[in-house]
């Protein structure tokens, strides 16, 4: 492990469970409101991982209200109280932008059985 | 004027604050520096703390003369200060000198870029790539004609560009690890990894 790994090393994450894309996860967000804190889910398709060690981020994708909507979570943020994957999806590439032009039926994946 | 060290630049990195935000931190080794002389004004005719750092392989003989029992410093530096007593020749000067919150100057020599165009040297704006243009990267005009018949000294234009003496002021601490000899400091520092760096508190 290199100086710089080390440094950081306390605050990356090993308790979530491992992500890939096309993965369907539900994200639990700690927001601050006023001076209350509460959690936030959000549930929806990691359309790309980007990022290595501390900085390592994946984006959401779901579709809320008709509109589609993407959030970007640092993955060992402190804010983040928990991951869960629903559900494996089967995909040939990194990167899900195809799913931006689908809705419906269309922009679900296959599932992978374990 | 204020106290500083030398230290190497290890490198950038992130670190999460307390809020959950990711700061930006450069990463600082600074291995501890010893203090190899006092300048006083009686003496040198202005005061200042001598200070040095690493391992020298070779020095000249006057320094040698210098160091006598205190390490065989490769790098020195001297920070004026109005008042040196509180500092004596052998003392050790590390991280411990800082604390989560203290703002630093930070100077280095910044990465040096070669003969740069005015485009990276100077942010100007290029000309059209296409359309029968030519200019794609040209400076453009660089003054009037026959008033005033030459160019304006200072005009900017192509050349050489970085391995200057840069000094970020007022940087933020992030982190002062004893154990390791490490200053984690918000944002950027100048020159490149390994480069030496001077820290001193603003």
């Amino acid at each position: 492990m290199t100086l710089l790994q080390e440094l950081v090393a306390h605050q990356i994450r090993t308790d979530l469970p491992e992500l890939a894309t096309g993965d369907t996860v539900r994200v639990s967000v700690k927001v601050i409101e006023g001076n209350r804190e509460r959690v936030q889910v959000f549930e929806g398709t990691i359309l790309r991982q980007t990022g290595s060690g501390i900085t390592r981020s994946i984006t959401v994708r779901a579709l809320r209200s008709g509109v589609g909507v993407e959030r970007t979570f640092k993955v060992n943020s402190p804010r983040i109280e928990k991951i869960e994957v629903v559900r494996h999806g089967v995909v040939r590439r990194a990167r899900l932008y195809f799913l931006r032009d689908r809705v419906g039926k269309a922009a679900t994946l296959r599932e992978r059985r374990a | 004027m204020s106290i500083g060290v030398i230290g190497r630049k290890v490198g950038m990195t992130a670190v999460f604050a307390e809020d959950g935000t990711l700061v930006p931190v450069s990463v600082v080794a600074i291995e501890p520096n010893t203090v190899t002389l006092l300048r006083t004004p009686d003496r040198d005719g202005y005061s200042a703390v001598q200070v040095g750092a690493g391992q020298a392989k070779k020095l000249t003989k006057p320094r040698l003369g210098q160091l006598k029992d205190l390490p065989r410093v490769r790098d020195v530096r001297e920070f004026r200060l109005d008042d040196v007593s509180d500092y004596q020749v052998g003392q050790t000067l590390d991280v411990s000198l800082f604390s989560p919150g203290d703002t630093v100057d930070i100077t280095g020599t910044s990465k040096g870029k070669g003969f740069a165009g005015t485009i990276k040297r100077h942010h100007f704006r290029r000309g059209p790539e296409t359309h029968g243009s030519d200019s794609h990267r040209e400076p453009g005009s660089i003054g009037a004609g026959t008033t005033p018949g030459r160019v304006y000294k200072g005009t900017r234009m192509a050349g050489r560009m970085g391995g200057e003496r840069i000094t970020v002021k007022k940087a933020t601490i992030v982190r002062a690890d004893a154990e390791r000899n490490v200053l984690l400091v918000k944002g950027p520092v100048p020159g490149a990894r390994n480069g030496l760096i001077v820290v001193r508190k603003a």
